[in-house]
C-alpha cells in the first residue's frame, strides 16, 4: 500500500533541477505583453486628474486600461463586490491600481506606469483600529457577539478577576513566488488563463464576469504555485482579471507578475487585531467565565475578512473549556490593503488570546502554565465549545502528557530557573502551548470536492482534482491514494496539473482540506473504476467480483493472477468505460454563524509544542534555542510530508509572532514592503534543536484513510514562542509584562521594563 | 534610447553572444533571453537568493549583477548542476531529504549550498545555517534542508575518501 510512505514530493525532481514550472516560467508566444499598475499615493481622497500621456507614449507601451475605458468597471471581490479592479476616483488604500500598462516587456511596463501625474484631493484615511472605531467605520451593521451562559456574573462571582489587552500584528504571506498569471486569448471568445492561485474556479468566475461570457468560456490552468499560504486565495483576482481585459482589448497574450515590492504593497496580509479580555478564575486557576472582545483591522473591502473574523472567534476557547463565555467581534474598515486569509484563517489570532489568559493566570497564581492549562482542557465535565459542537476527540491530555515526558519540560524549567538565577543579562524562558484547530470550511457549501480519474488502455493513469499543489504535497498524498486503490506503484499515476475545464465548480484549497476533499473525490473515482475493472474480470473467469484483488501492478481473479496493464486492457476492449468521476461532500455538519451555534468542523486536529527561548535585557534581541513538537496528523498519509509542513508552519508561525512586523506611517504607506525591511526568519533563526513528532492515532472520524487536515494547525504552535518570551521577561521583574505581539526587540524590552515596575 | 552593447558569457559550459543593454539585469537574461528558468525572482533586491548562480566561482543573487558586470564571465544554474535524469549529490539529497515544499526557492538553496560546500567540504550544522542565511524559504522551516546540505556533504566526502 502507498498510502503512508514516506514519499518525496512528486514535483521533487523538477524542483531540484529548476525544471519544476511556475507561470513566471511558461515560455511565452510572440507578441505577449506585459502589464504593470499604476499605483494611488494617497490612502484616501479622489482622484481629481490622471494625465497618463507619458505613461502611453513612453517605449513600448501598448495599451493603457484606466476608468475611462474600461467600463463598466470589472470586480475582483470574493464576497460582495465591492472591490473595483482600478480604484478612482475614490481612493481606498495607498498602493491601490489606478491603471494597467500593457507594454513589450516587464520592465517596460513597470517604468511606463511610473510617468503618470496623478492628481488628488486628499480625504482623511482611518487607519488604524483607534481611528475606525472613533468613525464607527465597520463591516456589518455592529459586532458579532456569540455567548453561553452569563459570563458577566461568572466573572463577578468569581475569586480571582484578571484583565488586559493584546494587540497582534499582521503577517505577510511572502509566498516566494510572487504573484502571477497569463492570459491566452483563444477561438471566439474563449480566454485561457494561467493563475498562481489557491482558486482557479474563483478566477474563472471573476474572469468570466468581467469579460461578460458564461464561465464555459474561461478556462483557468494551475500547474503549482511557488507557496501561497492563503494570500493566493482571493489576491490573484486582480492580475488574472486585468490580463483577461488586456488579452480581449489587444487580441494578444498578456501576462503579469507582480514585482515583490507592489506585491507588498497591493494584496492583502493576515488580519492584524487587537484583543480584549476580562476572567474569573478559582484558586486553581480554572476559568469560570470569560469574556473576549476583539477588534480585527480588515482594511478596505470586506474580501473574506467576515469568515476570518468568524474563525477567530472559534477559537477563542482553543483547548479549554469556558462555562460562562461572552465573545465579540468587530471588524473595522480602514484605509489599508484589504486584509486576507493567511494560514489559519484568524484562528491563530483568537487562540492567542486565550493562551494569553492562561499566561496571565499562571502568572497571577504563581502557579506552573502548563498545569493551568492542563486544568482547564475539555474533559467529560466540560466538553462543549461556545458555539455548542461537543468535542468528541479530544486528543490533547495524551500528547501533553507525552510531549512534556520527551521534552523534558520540568528538569529544563528547573534549568531556566537556576540559569535565570545566576545571569543577570541573559534570561532563559521556556513556554508549553497546546492547539485544537477545527477542521472544514465554516461556509458549509465550500465542504465538497470532485475529481476526475482516467485508466488508459496500457493501464497508466490520469488523475485530476480541484485541489491546488502549493508545496504542500497534496498532489503526491493524493496520487498515492490512487495508487493505492489500485495497487499499483505511484508512478503510473500522473498527476495533471488543476483545470476548471475538467473539474469544476471546486473550492479554494484552503482550511487545510485539500487533502480530505480532494484524496476523498479521487478514491471515490478510483473506487469506481477499479470496480468496475474487477466486475469485468470475474465474468470473464467466473469469480465472484468481491474477491478480485488489486496489489503490487497486478489484479488477482480466482486463481489467476494478471498485470494492471493487461487488466486494463482486456476492460477496453471489452468496451468497459475507464474513466470516472468522484465527488464528495463532508458529512455531519451543520453551522448557524448569526447565532454562533452548531457543528461547523468535522472534527479537530491537536498539537503541542516546548519551546525555549533567550533575550537579551540590555537590547531585547531573542533566539529560540530549543523546540519539541508533537502534533497529530491523524493517520498520516505520508509522514515526511506532514513533518515537513509541522515544521515549515512552526517557524512562520513563530516568524508571525517575533520578527515580523509590519509598519504602516501616518500617510497609510507601508513601510515595510521588501524583504529588507519585513523580516522572514532565515536559516539562522531556526531553533537550534528542533525535535518534531506526529501523534499517529487514527481519526475517529471516517476521513480519508483516517488521516488529518495538517496545513494550517501547526501554525499555531509558533503561539508557544511567544509564550516562552513572556516566560523570559517574567524573570526580570514581579509585574506580568503584558508582552505584545511580534515581539520585536523593541517591544521585548518594554515588556522587561513594565515587568520591572 | 538604445545603447545596446555585446555580451559573451558562458552558462553552463556554452558559450552565449547577444546584443543587450548594459543595465539588463543578470537574472533577466538568463531568464527570458537564455531560457534559464531554474533560477527564479523572488525579490529582485538581493534579499532571497531565489535567483542564486555561480559567477566565476562565487555565489552571487543575480537580480543585482548587471549583464555589463558578468561580461566573459563563467556562470553555472542550477540547470548546469545537474538535470532530470542524472542528478547531482545535492539535488538527489534535497529530494530524498524532503528538503522542499513549494520547489521555488530550491535552485537558488542548491545553487548556493554547492558553492558552500566548495568553500567548506565539511560543514558543521551551525555553519551551514550561517552559510545559507541568505537564502529565504518560506515553506519548509529549513529543518530539511539543513538535513539534505549535510547528507549531501558526508556522501560526497564518503565519495572522494573511495576514489582516494
Ligand atoms: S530575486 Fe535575487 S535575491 Fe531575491
Ligand atoms: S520550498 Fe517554498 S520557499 Fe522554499
Amino acid at each position: 500500500m502507498s498510502v503512508a510512505k514516506p514519499l518525496p514530493h512528486d514535483s521533487a525532481r523538477g524542483h531540484v533541477t529548476g525544471a519544476a514550472r511556475y507561470v513566471d516560467d511558461i515560455p511565452v508566444p510572440v507578441g505577449c505583453l506585459h502589464l504593470a499598475f499604476g499605483l494611488s499615493e494617497i490612502a484616501h481622497g479622489r482622484v481629481t486628474e490622471m494625465d497618463l500621456s507619458a505613461v502611453k507614449s513612453a517605449p513600448g507601451v501598448r495599451l493603457v486600461l484606466s476608468p475611462d475605458n474600461l467600463i463598466p468597471m470589472p470586480d475582483c471581490s470574493p464576497s460582495i463586490h465591492d472591490e473595483p479592479l482600478l480604484g478612482g476616483p475614490e481612493v481606498k488604500y495607498l498602493g491601490q491600481p489606478l491603471f494597467i500598462v500593457a507594454a513589450t516587456s516587464h520592465l517596460a511596463a513597470r517604468r511606463a506606469a511610473r510617468l503618470a501625474k496623478v492628481s488628488y484631493e486628499k480625504a482623511p484615511a482611518i487607519l488604524t483600529i483607534d481611528d475606525a472605531l472613533a468613525a464607527n467605520s465597520r463591516f456589518e451593521d455592529g459586532p458579532r457577539i456569540w455567548a453561553r451562559g452569563d459570563a458577566e456574573a461568572a466573572i463577578a462571582s468569581a475569586p480571582n478577576m484578571l484583565e488586559g489587552q493584546l494587540e497582534i500584528g499582521g503577517q505577510e504571506h511572502f509566498y516566494l513566488e510572487g504573484q502571477a498569471a497569463m492570459a491566452l486569448p483563444q477561438e471566439g471568445d474563449d480566454m485561457l488563463v494561467h493563475s498562481s492561485t489557491q482558486h482557479p474556479t474563483e478566477i474563472q468566475h471573476k474572469v468570466a464576469h468581467a469579460l461578460e461570457v458564461p464561465m464555459h468560456a474561461v478556462r483557468v490552468e494551475t500547474r503549482r504555485m511557488g507557496g501561497g499560504f492563503g494570500g493566493k486565495e482571493s489576491q490573484g483576482n486582480a492580475l488574472a482579471i486585468a490580463c483577461a481585459m488586456a488579452a480581449r482589448a489587444t487580441g494578444q497574450p498578456c501576462k503579469m507578475r507582480y514585482d515583490r515590492d507592489d506585491d507588498m504593497m497591493i494584496t492583502g496580509k493576515r488580519h492584524d487585531f487587537r484583543l480584549g479580555y476580562r476572567v474569573g478564575f478559582d484558586d486553581d486557576g480554572r476559568v469560570q467565565g470569560i469574556e473576549f472582545l476583539h477588534w480585527a483591522r480588515c482594511g478596505w473591502a470586506q474580501d473574506l475578512s467576515l469568515p476570518v473574523a468568524d474563525r477567530a472567534m472559534l477559537h477563542a476557547d482553543n483547548a479549554y473549556w469556558l462555562p460562562h463565555v461572552r465573545i465579540e467581534s468587530h471588524r473595522m474598515k480602514t484605509h489599508t490593503q484589504s486584509a486576507t486569509a493567511f494560514r489559519g484563517f484568524g484562528g491563530p489570532q483568537g487562540m492567542i488570546g486565550v493562551e494569553r489568559v492562561m499566561d496571565h493566570i499562571a502568572h497571577h497564581l504563581g502557579a506552573d502554565p502548563v498545569e493551568v492549562r492542563q486544568r482547564n482542557y475539555y474533559s467529560s465535565e466540560g466538553s462543549t465549545t461556545p458555539y455548542g459542537q461537543t468535542v468528541e476527540d479530544f486528543e490533547l491530555d495524551g500528547i501533553t502528557e507525552a510531549l512534556l515526558a520527551s521534552s523534558e519540560y520540568a528538569a529544563r524549567k528547573q534549568a531556566v530557573a537556576d540559569w535565570n538565577a545566576k545571569n543577570p543579562v541573559l534570561k532563559k524562558g521556556i513556554g508549553f502551548s497546546p492547539v485544537k484547530f477545527g477542521i472544514s470550511f465554516t461556509l458549509t457549501h465550500l465542504n465538497q470536492a470532485g475529481a476526475l480519474v482516467h485508466v488508459y488502455q496500457d493501464g497508466s493513469i490520469h488523475m485530476n482534482h480541484g485541489g491546488t499543489e502549493m508545496g504542500q504535497g497534496l498532489f503526491q498524498k493524493v496520487s498515492q491514494v490512487a495508487a493505492s486503490v489500485f495497487g499499483v506503484d505511484p508512478s503510473v499515476v500522473k498527476i495533471t496539473a488543476t483545470d476548471t475545464a475538467k473539474v469544476p465548480n471546486t473550492s479554494a484549497t484552503a482550511a487545510s482540506s485539500g487533502a480530505d476533499l480532494n484524496g476523498m473525490a479521487v478514491k471515490i473515482a478510483c473506487e469506481t473504476l477499479r470496480t468496475r475493472i474487477a466486475e469485468h474480470l470475474s465474468e470473464i473467469h467466473q469469480a465472484d467480483p468481491a474477491t478480485v484483488q488489486f496489489a503490487d501492478g497486478q489484479v488477482r481473479v480466482g486463481d489467476r493472477t494478471i498485470s494492471f496493464s493487461d487488466a486494463a486492457k482486456s476492460a477496453y476492449e471489452a468496451r468497459i468505460s475507464l474513466s470516472a468521476t468522484g465527488f464528495y461532500k463532508t458529512p455531519k455538519l451543520a453551522w448557524d454563524r448569526i447565532k454562533g451555534e452548531g457543528r461547523p468542523f468535522f472534527y479537530f486536529a491537536y498539537g503541542a509544542a516546548v519551546t525555549e527561548v533567550v533575550i537579551d535585557t540590555l537590547t531585547g534581541e531573542n533566539r529560540i534555542l530549543r523546540t519539541d513538537i508533537l502534533h497529530d496528523a491523524g493517520n498520516s498519509l505520508n509522514p515526511a510530508l506532514d513533518i515537513g509542513q509541522v515544521e515549515g508552519a512552526y517557524v512562520q508561525g513563530a516568524g508571525w509572532l517575533t520578527t515580523e512586523e509590519l509598519v504602516w506611517d501616518n500617510d497609510g504607506r507601508l513601510r515595510t514592503h521588501a524583504p529588507s525591511t519585513y523580516k522572514i526568519p532565515a536559516c539562522s533563526d531556526r531553533p537550534d534543536l528542533f525535535n518534531v513528532d506526529l501523534w499517529n492515532r487514527e481519526n475517529r472520524e471516517e476521513t480519508i484513510y483516517r488521516s488529518k487536515a495538517v496545513g494550517e494547525p501547526p501554525f499555531m504552535l509558533g503561539i508557544s514562542a511567544f509564550m516562552a518570551l513572556s516566560d523570559a521577561v517574567s524573570a526580570c521583574g514581579d509585574t506580568y509584562p503584558d508582552l505584545q505581539a511580534p515581539a520585536t526587540a523593541e517591544q521585548v524590552l518594554a515588556a522587561i521594563g513594565r515587568a520591572q515596575r | 534610447m538604445s545603447n545596446k552593447k555585446v555580451f559573451k558569457l558562458t552558462v553552463n559550459g556554452e558559450e552565449q553572444e547577444f546584443l543587450a543593454e548594459p543595465r539588463e539585469l543578470l537574472i533577466h537574461t538568463l531568464r527570458e533571453r537564455l531560457g534559464k528558468t531554474g533560477p527564479h525572482i523572488g525579490c529582485e533586491t538581493s534579499h532571497c537568493g531565489a535567483c542564486t548562480v555561480t559567477l566565476n566561482g562565487k555565489s552571487v543573487k543575480s537580480c543585482t549583477v548587471f549583464v555589463a558586470q558578468a561580461d566573459g564571465a563563467e556562470i553555472t544554474t542550477i540547470e548546469g548542476l545537474g538535470n532530470p535524469d542524472n542528478l547531482h549529490v545535492l539535488q538527489e539529497s534535497f529530494k530524498e531529504h524532503h528538503g522542499l515544499q513549494c520547489g521555488f526557492c530550491t535552485p537558488g538553496m542548491i545553487t548556493r549550498a554547492s558553492k558552500l560546500l566548495e568553500e567548506n567540504p565539511n560543514p558543521t550544522e551551525q555553519e551551514v545555517r550561517f552559510g545559507m542565511a541568505g537564502n529565504i524559504c518560506r515553506c519548509t522551516g529549513y529543518q530539511n534542508i539543513v538535513k539534505s546540505i549535510l547528507a549531501a556533504a558526508a556522501e560526497m566526502n564518503a565519495a572522494k575518501e573511495a576514489a582516494e
